[in-house]
């Protein structure tokens, strides 16, 4: 009896990835882009984390608040182009609006109290978000291609493949900016000290309504992404708990480590549940995830790439 | 610093003032319900409709009728956002109101429901769970307070299985089959689980059950274990977001959508929004009619709307949760009127109006007088029945609008009496509680 | 300002050790109580006891577990909802199974079977640390979760997924189930959360305490001086789980009388740790006043308009509670960053030293 369980479970799962190929190589598809879905709202956490030190509660939020910006002024007739161009627009200027209301006056404080400044920030654009736009379920319509592709025996859907694609273009542009250029020095300068940076010319204000402007897009194209598969709803503001094991796993402060934490998660999250998950009664991917992240962990506390944390006695 | 203090003090005041509580009711001749609504927070979409559809009627009998046989109704609305705990809150503060308290209360929550049945009989207020809740209240022996009539969670899915039949070209085709239910992973979404295992082993059909987890933004593996079995049916008993991104992932692999059947929970407009044109086909369970074509909607319309259609349809007029709602203030008023009928024209108690939903029948000639000939089945509900075993119809979404696909499906109620029956007994075991004898009461 | 507190001279080490060492702070601290738990039953109306009060209590009992094992020992666990569902489930199944077990017994065993779980969960506390952990424990949250909504076990093979207390007495009175009044639920949760409260002032001032204090600010510093990681973080994570599981079992048979895993979720973690930081992390008054904050204040903020007479739909009305709250926790925070607590203590020294500015 025992035999038979400990079978079921360790090898009948195998013999069932083996036998179906094609399948097994969906699934790794599926998660793949899953996990880059997951890893377009973790780079918003691990922008501002590497700039600000702040872990951005507020992340998913952003997410709703942007796509619930495009969608309404999409509703109210503006043409798809032009309603991009205002969403950013308000992004920016709700950078600036943060980096006055919220992070001047906080500067320097412990990170638990910037996290709560930024709950703050979550009850504050949730209430104002759903004041303004309203709390129904709006369409995304972006004109975009949604039927699914047969790509060799696997249904694809453009649309994932479309998402996919964009969240690897943002994660090399940004990997590339943080790298190459002088803002993404003065990005990394910050995160490592914020006095020493202020003391080589580096303006903290310049550098933060930065980020967090770019946090703010890149949470608009999060938006875009999700809100086209459920409709632009408050839910949305539920993915940043999905992107949690993604951050953790990857480093919080390592943008390409979002997109292997992300992938990483993805795959290992759908093959536990497609064919772990009918073993012990299904819904295992939440739990699967945080699961995976922590076992990563306990071999590299500070996750894949992130900074090693140097304690000093 | 200084006006920082005046700041400090307006908030404090402010807060002080919430302080102070209810304030007191006066003593007319109304009758107070207590609306429990969530306008606001991820179930926002489709709690909107329904207090839209429950306060247009009440408008409706208030302005038209003048009330109950000359009684107004007056209401309040209080936001739980689908809380449990604001639930609490809300029940708290709205159970006093009113000249003789609140008379019934629609929890529209399986939380709020599961947590207001102890509580009915104590604070004398009945619970009327309109297809959500406990299914287990539709014994009325062991849960004399709690009403779920006109039907209930297992005798809808038992009415699927009997369609599913139908379709197949007989109940006993269905023998080798294979039906999927994608559930919600919560109470609610395990509520057909018992029935469909009993019904597969009566039948002999293949069951698989996929749990999604809250929320249930994120279903591939679902479907992509979907895509692998194929079933030829599949039930989805979904709530908010779940349901969204269901049928568009169904919609994306390219599953019939017709094959797709909903819980009357997954089966309205706002569920099909993203999905769009792809979404064409699904079909969902409904106990109500849909649509505007019933002489109460113009005379809602008329009234309430004075004829401006932008206006109601900016109200969800017409959608399938306001039409839900409506029916459930239409129950809920006749309920009162049944009452009215033994104890007088007057506010009456919480106590007297459970009498009346204890001794509700409603029939064909008083459905037609409402101006809602065709809208729902005749309803009886007694002592030992609080579900009065109401039909279920299948509808389709056509992709602008549903619309009724079939005729009224009778529950099997042989199969589901007696689980029933047997879930009550084990409540009121496990509470200490003795059944009552319904012969012996009036 | 209205006493002073110099002059009073203890003659003994247990006196000069008390908690209130000053007498008109003992006497403020007893009036208090008294006014707890004789005026307001006999004040307040069944509204302020079920949906203000009684939540309260039981957010600061699970704030107060929280507070001992994030704000005192420094490791962060997102995992509370999940250890106040192993509280609930638990009270329950040894409930149902044990009928005649005196209830409050039974809340106290749920705890210690919450804490072996707390301690499970805080193995990876050795090696993870920071916000790292605090995402490793929402592992725990979600499992717990999964595993009370899986096994039918948990909630007595009831078709509904949904476990309800059953009626128990205690002392002749019923404490429990419908019956119970909300006077007796809320002296019930009153008394554990003043006899917990007081553990928890005591363990903080004592070894223990100290161990994870010295964890928390320097943790390699601590090891070297003899301090074991291992069995500070451990006692942490168990210390902490006992409050949030009996906490847990309170919101059962207390609060709710009937709850789903959905009443322990994510969001219920997020709250009691908004409660510690807004309140003050380290500091026990500091998860009360937090409690009273997270819970109260959005109750007033939906009055509000109600009392004063306004007649606001219920969605606008939310929605901008939810601007003003978060408003409210921000200007907190800018006021006073290290939580209401420190403010209260400012209040105190401001008041010591009033009128003169210093």
């Amino acid at each position: 009896m025992a035999l038979d369980n400990s079978l079921a479970v360790l090898i009948a799962p195998f013999v069932d990835m083996a036998s179906a190929p094609i399948f097994f190589a969906e699934v790794v598809v599926g998660g793949f882009i899953a996990g880059v879905m997951y890893a377009m709202v973790a780079l918003g956490f691990v922008l501002i984390f590497k700039a600000s030190g702040v872990f951005n509660f507020a992340q998913g939020v952003m997410v709703l608040f942007a796509a619930l910006t495009l969608v309404g002024l999409m509703e109210h007739g503006l043409p798809v182009w032009l309603a991009l161009v205002i969403t950013t627009a308000v992004m920016i200027i709700l950078a600036f609006a943060i980096e006055r209301v919220v992070l001047r006056p906080l500067v320097n404080q412990p990170p638990f109290t910037l996290l709560m400044a930024t709950i703050g920030l979550t009850f504050f654009l949730e209430g104002f978000g759903e004041l303004v736009w309203g709390s129904n379920v709006k369409k995304l319509n972006l004109g975009l291609p949604e039927a699914p592709v047969d790509v060799g025996g696997m249904l694809l859907n453009q649309f994932d493949l479309l998402a996919a694609f964009t969240a690897a273009t943002l994660v090399a542009v940004l990997a590339f900016l943080s790298q190459k250029t002088s803002l993404g020095r003065a990005l990394r300068a910050v995160a490592d000290d914020h006095q020493a940076a202020t003391a080589v010319g580096i303006s903290l204000q310049t550098i933060w309504v930065t980020v967090w402007s770019v946090a703010g897009i890149v949470a608009l194209v999060g938006g875009i992404m999700w809100g086209a598969k459920s409709g632009v709803q408050f839910s949305l503001s539920l993915i940043a708990l999905k992107a949690l094991p993604v951050l953790i796993l990857g480093g919080l402060t390592s943008i390409p480590g979002a997109i292997v934490g992300g992938l990483i998660i993805g795959v290992g999250e759908k093959i536990a549940e497609v064919y772990w998950g009918p073993l012990v009664g299904g819904a295992i991917e939440n739990w699967f995830a945080y699961m995976l992240a922590m076992v990563f962990l306990l071999f590299r506390p500070q996750g894949l790439f992130g900074e090693e944390i140097i304690e000093r006695v | 610093m200084q006006h920082k203090k005046t700041s400090w003090m307006v908030v404090g005041l402010a807060m002080l003032v919430g302080l102070i509580g209810a304030a007191p009711g006066l003593a007319q001749n109304e009758i107070f319900i207590p609306l429990l609504v969530y306008r606001t927070g991820p179930y926002a979409p489709s709690g909107i409709p329904i207090a839209n559809g429950y306060t247009d009627y009440l408008k409706l009998l208030n302005t038209r009728d003048g009330g109950v046989n000359g009684v107004k109704i007056t209401w309040e609305e209080c936001e739980t956002q689908y809380d449990t705990k604001l639930g609490v809150e809300c029940y708290e503060k709205l159970k006093n109101q009113g000249p003789t308290g609140a008379v019934l209360v629609n929890p529209y929550s399986t939380g709020i429901t599961y947590q207001l049945i102890p509580k009915a009989p104590v604070d004398k207020i009945p619970i009327h769970s309109m297809g959500y809740g406990r299914t287990a209240t539709a014994d009325g022996r062991v849960f004399a307070w709690t009403f779920n009539f006109p039907t209930t969670y297992w005798s809808q899915v038992s009415a699927f299985v009997r369609y599913v039949g139908e379709q197949e070209g007989g109940i006993d085709k269905l023998k080798g089959k294979k039906i999927a239910l994608v559930y919600h992973n919560s109470p609610y979404g395990k509520e057909p689980i018992p029935t469909l295992e009993l019904l597969a082993k009566q039948y002999g059909f293949e069951l698989t059950l996929l749990a999604v987890d809250h929320p249930g933004q994120e279903q591939k593996a679902t479907w992509l274990q979907i895509r692998r079995s194929q079933p030829n049916w599949i039930f989805l008993w979904g709530w908010g977001v779940m349901n969204q991104v269901s049928i568009k992932e169904a919609a994306a692999i390219n599953y019939p959508m017709d094959h797709l059947i909903g819980a009357w929970w997954s089966g309205s407009e706002a569920d099909v929004v993203p999905a769009g044109e792809g979404a064409k086909g699904y079909r969902s369970g409904n106990f109500h009619g849909v649509g505007t074509d019933f002489p109460l909607h113009a005379a809602i319309l008329k009234q309430v709307y004075n004829g401006d259609q932008a206006a109601a349809k900016a109200n969800n007029f017409g959608e399938v949760l306001y039409n839900r709602g409506l029916i459930n203030a239409v129950y809920d008023t006749e309920a009162i009127r049944t009452a009215m009928a033994k104890f007088g024209n007057k506010p009456l108690t919480g106590e007297q109006v459970r009498w009346g939903f204890e001794h509700f029948d409603l029939m064909e000639a008083r459905l037609k007088e409402l101006g809602l000939a065709g809208f729902t089945r005749p309803i009886k509900v007694s002592c030992e029945d609080h579900e009065g075993n109401g039909p279920v119809f299948i509808q389709q979404w056509d992709g602008k609008q549903w619309q009724k696909l079939t005729d009224w499906i009778s529950p099997m109620r042989e199969v589901v009496r007696p689980q029933l029956e047997q879930a009550a007994t084990d409540y009121a075991k496990e509470n200490n509680l003795t059944p009552r004898n319904c012969a012996s009461e009036s | 300002m209205l006493y002073r507190e110099a002059g009073q001279f203890k003659e003994s080490y247990r006196k000069d050790q008390a908690i209130f060492p000053v007498m008109q702070d003992r006497v403020c601290v007893v009036a208090l109580l008294v006014v707890a738990s004789v005026v307001v039953p006999l004040v307040a109306n069944e509204y302020w006891l079920q949906a203000i009060l009684i939540p309260f209590l039981i957010s600061s009992l699970a704030a107060l577990g929280l507070n001992l094992l994030t704000g005192y020992a420094g490791q962060v666990s997102l995992g509370t909802g999940g250890f106040m569902a192993v509280g609930a489930y638990t009270a329950y199944k040894m409930t149902t199974a044990f009928p005649a077990l005196n209830i409050l017994l039974i809340f106290l065993l749920s705890g210690l079977v919450a804490a072996a779980i707390g301690l499970v969960f805080g193995i990876p506390s050795l090696r993870i640390k920071g916000l790292y952990l605090a995402v490793a424990t929402l592992a725990a949250q979600f499992f717990l979760m999964w595993l009370f909504n899986r096994v039918a076990w948990f909630y007595n093979y009831n078709p509904s997924g949904t476990i309800t207390a059953p009626p128990r007495t205690f002392l002749g009175l019923m404490v429990t189930g419908p019956e119970a009044t909300a006077t007796i639920r809320y002296l019930v949760a009153l008394t554990f959360v003043v006899v917990f409260a007081l553990v928890a002032k005591n363990l903080v001032r004592s070894e223990i305490g100290r161990t994870w204090m010295a964890i928390r600010d320097m943790d390699v510093a601590a090891e070297i001086i003899g301090i074991r990681p291992l069995t500070t973080k451990l006692t942490a994570f168990a210390v902490s789980s006992f409050y949030c599981g009996v906490a847990g079992a309170l919101v059962l048979f207390l609060y709710l009388g009937s709850v789903e895993t959905l009443a322990f979720d994510i969001n219920v973690s997020f709250q009691v740790l908004f409660m510690i930081i807004i309140g003050g992390l380290g500091s026990i008054l500091g998860s009360i006043i937090g409690a009273a904050f997270i819970t109260i204040v959005p109750i007033f903020l939906t009055n509000a308009p109600r009392v004063i007479g306004l007649a606001v739909p219920v969605d606008l009305s939310k929605n901008i509670e939810a601007i003003i709250f978060g408003g409210l926790i921000l200007f907190f925070l800018i006021v006073e960053p290290q939580g209401l607590a420190r403010l209260w203590q400012i209040g105190k020294e401001k008041l010591r030293r009033w009128p003169f500015p210093y």
